[in-house]
């Protein structure tokens, strides 16, 4: 509540603003699991190199499609890989891609936004046109037809998928400064004669920051389901390396007689989307937005 | 004994704050209302006057919870009732009239198509009969022609004509009270006094109790018969009207009235020190103990407890109130405001003139503006070094819009705007060199859109520190702990986010921000109208002292016409973007007066009972100035005819120096208004 601001003295550090607002998300349970089961995934990525027990790409056409046992936890796939070595490599790719892809979304979305909701009038008018119209293409479509140009290489994919992923991160940057801009603050410094830069910089984004920062990572969660589609479709990243989109679309086939191998990466896969889904909304919540009347487009 | 149609017992209203612990907002409030009457809830912003307002009509807003207590409508208890049945009472037994209701109206629904709603919702009338209904409510609530008025839509009526409508709908359930939350707050000092007149006539007229809740004590003074003053979430001072304007008992009441502008004498009013302290800060002893003239030893540890006075008729919360009884009229003392005028001109508006017109493309390509009837035109004006000049004028008159130019925010459309006697600023700000936008700084009405949330006092006056000077480190700190001593804040505020302060100290760190600058002249847009009038005094006398010791111009901008005249050394009088009077203060506030300044002054509400308003011509707003004639003709009561219609006065000069623009001669308009 606004009043128990007012008794708080202190100018925080940076550190102990964020760790407010972690403190604050995980308070809630829906922050709580979504945080707990993101933070397991990202420790997952870092450590499962080391912890795989089997090598991901080792082929064994005598352990075909075995079914879950002491052995191989979660079976084998049908060149007879270990299922479980396979899940738990595959969430280091799609999280890594999309993870960078989000910050360069984050980047080129929120400074474009910003700049529109700063400039107003035709160039706004203009650049947003553009944006609604790039909105408006199948986005899978057209990151087909980048992949299959350009190939399907992590150098392609971040910058592909950031791009495609900005759009939704315009609007909101845009619209956050156009409340910002009509303030008497900016008013006071555009008569001070302070530079665009520096009106920008400690003016707009102090006060867009969280805004931006919440539709990022509303932005990761659809990426992330975004990418496993290229991968189920095959233009995601190419075998052998582990992938959930990937494994999905290899074992999607043998569904009905071996279960395991498409349920392992199913389950790895939405459970990281849920927790990231979650873990945003905690954040927005946190900071005190509100998302719930948005819906994601 | 007149029937009581509102009890109020013991009312406590609070929230849990983080820690868990119980905050009251209203603590104890008892309270009759009377059938018939009207009773004044005045009180600063924070003190609990709307919540009050809120729990007589069953409504306690979401975050807060009943703690005890509380209040009896027709002998059932409002705030325990089920939300079904207090919507039988809600709109029909009681209704309420919120801020801006005007505004708040739907806008794509015809005016009598709204009414005619809150009468299916509010009565039990038949189609035919509301009908009738419709145009005898517009007609109660004086609208010209309901028949007409009912067909337009709300953006097409004044902000003083939708706020008759609201106040038509609000009646339309014919309630037993009504309960006024600011109805009036945001409109215009002459829309403001005609709708007032309003109210008291349909209190006459329907017999309706009314609630009428305002921070302005002038507003509460023309309504009501009795008055209750609330001072951190309790009632300090209860009683008749008059009696609590002229003789008021209560120290803070007394330091209230005291810090009010008043028309009829010129110099800064004694402010109060301190302010209001936050819910949940007060443990023990009386809540205005910090900012008490009368305060002994024993009031910081114990809490008077409210005590009626038979003989008065009044309930007082303080140990002292005796005293404060035998020399109680309010002698108003002012700090009387020494010039510092000097002969030195320091900025020129010559011919000056702005539109906002839509430009065209031939004329954007050939960068000129056209449009033969600009929103401000023929600003003549020269200001001295040193002096304080007010721009006085109803909404829309152009006032801002002039400072936007100075500033050089707003381009020009011609005249020359010039700076101490032979720079010429550019009407452009990117045109300007940064040492002709350090000489002009402004401060704004509303401190919290005008200092950036998330920057702290120290990163905002920082900012012209660095900008214009380079100042870096030690030297920097040093500065700005200078600049906040200079606004009576000490140095731990530097560390402070804007929602940690209160209205007066944000607005003290913007004027630090504005004179960290080293400016020559100083642009006001309304500095203290979003303040509390026990602050808004302090504010005016800081605003003074700065002036004296720095020798700043001040263009000072206000609708209200006592604080000008408490500050300002000469005033500018605007209708529709024209200048229509221009003189020394003392003269302007005289006889023989532009008709528009008739009008302005007449609609002055004064917290006495006594001075009541005087309506000369209608509140009616123009949408743009007219194309030729005088700009004031289309509302002038004392209009000639013709010439007014066809041709722009001239000036017409008094003994004193006070320039008029009226066709009608300076000795018939003295003689007229006298009479
Ligand atoms: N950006 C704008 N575009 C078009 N018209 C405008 C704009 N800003 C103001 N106006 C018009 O210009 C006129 C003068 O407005 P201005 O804001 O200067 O009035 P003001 O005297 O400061 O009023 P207030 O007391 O309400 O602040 C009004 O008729 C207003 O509607
Ligand atoms: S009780 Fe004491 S401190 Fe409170 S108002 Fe009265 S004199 Fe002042
Ligand atoms: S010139 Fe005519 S219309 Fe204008 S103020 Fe004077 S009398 Fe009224
Ligand atoms: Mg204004």
């Amino acid at each position: 509540m606004k009043l128990d601001n007012i008794y708080q003295e202190e100018k925080k550090s940076n550190f102990a603003k964020v760790s407010e607002i972690i403190i604050t998300m995980a308070s809630r349970p829906s922050g709580f699991i979504g945080l707990s089961i993101l933070i397991f995934h990202v420790i997952l990525a870092f450590i499962s190199p080391y912890v795989a027990p089997y090598d991901f790409k080792a082929i064994n056409p005598t352990l075909m499609l075995q079914a879950p046992s002491a052995e191989y936890w979660f079976g084998t796939d049908d060149l007879g890989r270990d299922v479980f070595t396979r899940t738990i490599l595959g969430g280091r790719t799609a999280l890594t891609i999309t993870f960078f892809g989000s910050l360069i979304a984050l980047l080129w979305g929120g400074l474009l936004g910003i700049f529109c909701g700063l400039v107003g009038g035709k160039t706004d008018d203009i650049v947003m046109r553009i944006v609604d119209a790039f909105l408006s293409i199948p986005w899978i479509l057209a990151m087909l037809l980048i992949v299959s140009l350009l190939g399907t290489s992590t150098e392609v994919l971040i910058p592909a998928l950031g791009f495609f992923y900005g759009k939704g991160i315009v609007r909101v940057a845009r619209a956050a400064t156009h409340d910002v801009i009509a303030k008497d603050f900016i008013v006071s410094a555009r008569a001070r004669g302070h530079s665009n830069f520096s009106i920008i910089w400690n003016e707009i984004i102090p006060n867009v920051r969280d805004a931006i920062l919440v539709e990022g990572a509303m932005r990761w969660s659809w990426m992330l389901l975004g990418f496993s589609s290229l991968s189920f479709l095959g233009f995601g990243v190419s075998p052998p390396t582990p992938d959930w989109g990937l494994m999905i679309s290899n074992a999607r086939g043998l569904m009905s007689f071996a279960y395991w191998s498409v349920i392992a990466p199913i389950v790895g896969l939405s459970s990281l989307i849920i927790g990231i889904n979650l873990t945003a909304d905690a954040f927005a919540k946190a900071l005190g937005i509100d998302r719930s009347t948005k819906a994601p487009v | 004994m007149t029937e009581i149609i509102q009890k109020v017992k013991n009312l406590s209203i609070g929230f849990k704050s983080k820690k868990g612990e119980e905050i009251l907002i209203l603590r104890n409030i008892s309270t009759n209302i009377k059938k018939g009457e009207t009773v004044g809830i005045v009180g600063e912003s924070g003190s609990g006057k709307s919540t009050l307002a809120l729990a007589m009509m069953g409504y306690v807003k979401h975050g807060l919870y009943t703690i005890g207590g509380e209040c009896e409508f027709n002998s059932s208890n409002l705030l325990k009732m089920k939300n079904r049945d207090l919507e039988k009472i809600r709109g029909r037994k009681i209704a309420m009239i919120p801020q801006n209701a005007g505004q708040a109206l739907t806008p794509n629904l015809k005016i009598g198509y709204q009414i005619d709603e809150a009468l299916q919702l509010h009565s039990d009338l038949k189609e035919e009969e509301r009908e009738k209904k419709i145009s005898e409510l517009l007609n109660k609530v004086r609208l010209p022609s309901p028949e007409t008025i009912a067909l337009r839509y709300p953006h097409e009526l004044s902000g003083g004509q939708q706020q008759r409508v609201a106040v038509a709908m609000a009646l339309a359930g014919t309630p037993d009270l009504l309960l006024l939350d600011e109805p009036t707050t945001g409109l215009d000092v002459t829309t403001q006094a005609h709708v007032l007149e309003l109210l008291n006539f349909i209190a006459k007229d329907t017999g309706t109790s009314m609630v009428y809740v305002s921070h302005d004590l002038g507003a509460i003074a023309q309504v009501s018969d009795r008055i209750i003053v609330m001072y951190s979430g309790e009632i300090v001072l209860e009683g008749p009207s008059r009696d609590i304007l002229k003789k008021p008992i209560h120290p803070y009441t007394y330091g209230l009235l005291k810090s009010i502008p008043k028309l009829s004498l010129a110099g800064l009013p004694q402010s109060m020190p301190g302010s209001q302290p936050q819910p949940g800060t007060i443990h023990r002893g009386c809540s205005f103990f910090d900012r008490c003239d009368f305060s002994e030893e024993k009031c910081k540890n114990n809490s008077p407890q409210l005590e009626y006075l038979e003989e008065l008729n009044t309930s007082v919360r303080c140990f002292n109130h005796k005293s404060l009884m035998n020399d109680s009229q309010v002698n108003q003392t002012v700090n009387e405001i020494k010039t510092s005028t000097q002969d030195k001109e320091i900025l020129n508006l010559s011919e000056v003139s702005i539109s906002y017109a839509k430009q065209k493309l031939l004329d954007q390509v050939l960068n000129r503006i056209s449009d033969d009837n600009p929103t401000v035109k023929d600003i003549n004006i020269n200001i001295k070094k040193g002096e304080t000049i007010a721009l006085v004028g109803e909404s829309g008159s152009g006032k801002s819009t002039i400072l936007k130019s100075i500033a050089g925010l707003l381009r020009t459309k011609g005249g020359i705007i010039k700076f101490d006697q032979n720079r010429n600023l550019s009407s452009d700000l990117k045109e300007r060199d940064p040492n002709d936008l350090r000489i002009i700084q402004l401060i704004f009405q509303n401190p919290d859109e005008s200092l950036n949330p998330n920057h702290t006092v120290e990163e905002i006056i920082a900012q012209p520190l660095k900008l214009y000077f380079g100042l870096k480190g030690e030297e920097l700190k040093k500065n700005i702990i200078d600049l906040l001593q200079k606004v009576r804040l000490g140095e731990f505020y530097m560390s402070r986010y804007p929602r940690q302060l209160s209205g007066g100290e944000k607005q003290r760190v913007a004027v630090a921000r504005a004179f960290a600058a080293k400016p020559d002249i100083i642009l006001c847009d309304e500095v203290t109208s979003a303040l509390d009038v026990s602050v808004q005094a302090a504010v005016l006398n800081l605003l003074q002292q700065l002036k004296e010791d720095f020798g700043t111009t001040y263009i000072f901008v206000s609708h209200d016409l006592a604080v000008v005249r408490a500050i300002s050394d000469r005033v500018a009088v605007l209708y529709q973007g024209r200048l229509c009077e221009v003189g020394p203060s003392k003269d302007v506030y005289q006889f023989p007066s532009h008709p528009y300044t008739e009008v302005l002054l007449g609609a002055v509400l004064e917290p006495d009972p006594d001075i009541k308003p005087k309506l000369v011509a209608e509140d009616i707003v123009e949408e743009k100035p007219p194309q030729k004639g005088c700009s004031f003709q289309g509302r002038c009561s004392r209009i000639l005819g013709d010439i007014c219609k066809n041709e722009v006065p001239t000036w017409q000069i008094t003994n004193s120096g006070n320039s008029i623009r009226c066709h009608i001669p300076l000795k018939e308009l003295q003689k007229d208004q006298i009479n």
